[in-house]
């Protein structure tokens, strides 16, 4: 298919690389891109970092491609709903946008702080959008007394790097014992742990928040959290950092299969219907999407990556254009980075349900390491610690679940001495990941 | 002009900061901070970084002159 219109919902990274990839691919017919904020697509790393730091504006992050692209846009407006039956993407405005093909790229959103009364007092914040970003800066502005933050995953700790910078007080809190536990394990977490302490963050970990309080008075700020151990951390500016759910809600009623974790695609990032049947003519991309992924047996995965948004987009126009079998299998090994406390990190594979990690070169005492994860004797992940060029040697031993620990006698490099990586058990290590 | 920096691709290896020293900084070890919307009078220099990035992981994105625009 090479003409007709291709409806895109969704105008952030996937949606925007998913228009390029089709009018790459030879795309010649209408293409129009809905995305519910007022802004062009923007990249989004910046604005846990430099943004908060005041060195970057909200608005400078536009993407690069927003000019050249050949597309309609409909921007602040939100989609509403799908008539399958009709194809046809309807919109909150009550417009009917028709379609011969339709690529899902809706994202996710910040999860909020579950207590909706609480969660309007006035200095919570939640930072996904580029708005988010512009409010919560205003709010560093200000010079809060303290700023607290719910959640030590990637993002809270990003914020906490940025706020220290500012040289506001901050305190994090979180149920596991180490920051990024999730994502990297108790020993790597413990090492960032480490360093968030010596720039003067207040970790509390292995608590958590039951209720934000105001001042009662007026307007309502926020005064105090109160702790399940009985705590409390007077604060006067909350970042809610508890990861994100699925823009999947406007699909109700749709007949695809789609909850808070994702829309459930083929792997030729085909939607699937409630039986399980892949929809010819509705696709998805980015965070939103739910995809098998080869390398671990097919499981569904929706993963929040960058690269993982750039790619999947690509894949999708492809299979879109060409058909599934020409695109084949999504296969894109997981990427992602973060900078925090003057660190750079770096990870490859998934490190979920690792049972070992090791260090295999570097030293966590010198500040840059590689860390290799692995599960059952195979490898499936490594990350890195300011030691990125060491990083795409391990793509090839992931790939290939090379056996773990994957390099051993080396002259310069550690004997590698696995552990137990301190991951949380399965059931609960799904999360935002699965 | 709008850039942007594929960072799972960024090596560090600072040639962008050589090229553009304005636009492009490596903080520690490997942290790059880049200007993602540079005034049009860096073209030069921005695009001296694009070619200089030894792994072609910066994008950027010219501003058409206003000839260009369509009307």
């Amino acid at each position: 298919m090479r003409d007709g219109t291709i409806v895109i919902a969704g105008a952030s990274l996937a949606g925007l690389r998913g228009a390029e990839a089709l009018r790459a691919h030879g795309f010649a017919g209408r293409l129009i891109l809905v995305g519910d904020e007022p802004h062009l697509p923007y990249d989004r790393p910046p604005l846990s970092k430099h943004v908060l730091t005041g060195e970057i504006a909200p608005g400078a992050t536009t993407l690069p491609g927003v000019g050249t692209v050949e597309a309609e846009w409909r921007l602040g407006a939100k989609a509403r709903g799908l008539d399958r039956a009709g194809r046809a993407l309807l919109l909150a405005n009550g417009e009917r946008l028709a379609f011969d093909r339709l690529l899902i790229a809706t994202g996710a959103r910040a999860r909020p702080w579950p207590k909706p009364e609480e969660a309007r007092l006035s200095g919570i914040h939640t930072l996904r959008s580029r708005d988010d970003a512009a409010s919560l800066a205003a709010g560093l502005a200000a010079r809060p007394k303290r700023v607290l933050i719910l959640g030590a995953g990637f993002i809270g700790c990003e914020v906490a790097s940025s706020i220290r910078a500012l040289g506001l007080p901050v305190t994090v809190v979180d149920p596991a014992p180490a920051p990024l536990a999730q994502a990297l394990g108790r020993v790597i977490g413990g090492f960032i742990a480490g360093r968030m302490e010596a720039a003067g963050v207040d970790l509390r970990l292995g608590v958590q928040v039951t209720h934000l309080e105001g001042d009662g008075q007026g307007e309502c700020v926020m005064r105090r959290a109160r702790l399940d151990d009985g705590g409390t951390i007077e604060a006067d500016c909350v970042v809610v950092a508890l990861g994100a759910v699925r823009n999947t809600d406007w699909l109700a009623g749709s007949g695809l299969r789609a909850d808070e974790g994702g829309l459930s695609c083929d792997s030729a990032c085909r939607a699937l219907d409630e039986a399980g049947r892949p929809v010819p003519d509705i696709f998805a991309a980015g965070d939103v999407a739910r995809v098998p992924y080869p390398l671990y047996g097919g499981r569904p995965v929706a993963l929040e990556h960058w690269g993982n948004a750039v790619a999947q987009a690509a894949h999708a126009a492809r299979a879109m254009l060409d058909g599934p079998e020409a695109a084949g299998a999504y296969a894109e090994l997981p990427a992602f980075w973060s900078s925090q406390f003057g660190l750079n990190i770096k990870s490859l594979g998934l490190t979920e349900g690792a049972d070992a990690v090791a260090i295999v070169q570097g030293s966590p005492r010198t500040g840059r390491f590689l860390a290799v994860y692995g599960r059952a004797g195979r490898t499936i992940a490594a990350v890195s610690v300011d030691a990125g060029r060491w990083l795409p040697a391990y793509e090839g031993p992931i790939r290939d679940g090379a056996p773990f620990p994957p390099i051993t006698g080396g002259a310069d490099q550690p004997d590698p001495d696995p552990v137990s990586p301190g991951l949380p058990a399965p059931a609960t290590a799904r999360g935002d990941q699965s | 002009m709008r850039v942007v920096v594929d960072l799972n691709r960024c090596q560090a290896y600072a040639q962008c900061c050589y090229a553009a020293p304005d636009r492009f900084v490596l903080r520690g070890d490997e942290i790059l901070v880049y200007d993602p919307a540079p005034p049009a009078s860096d073209r030069a220099a921005v695009d001296r970084a694009v070619q200089a990035c030894p792994v072609r992981a910066i994008r950027v994105e010219h501003d058409r002159a206003p000839a260009e625009r369509a009307a």
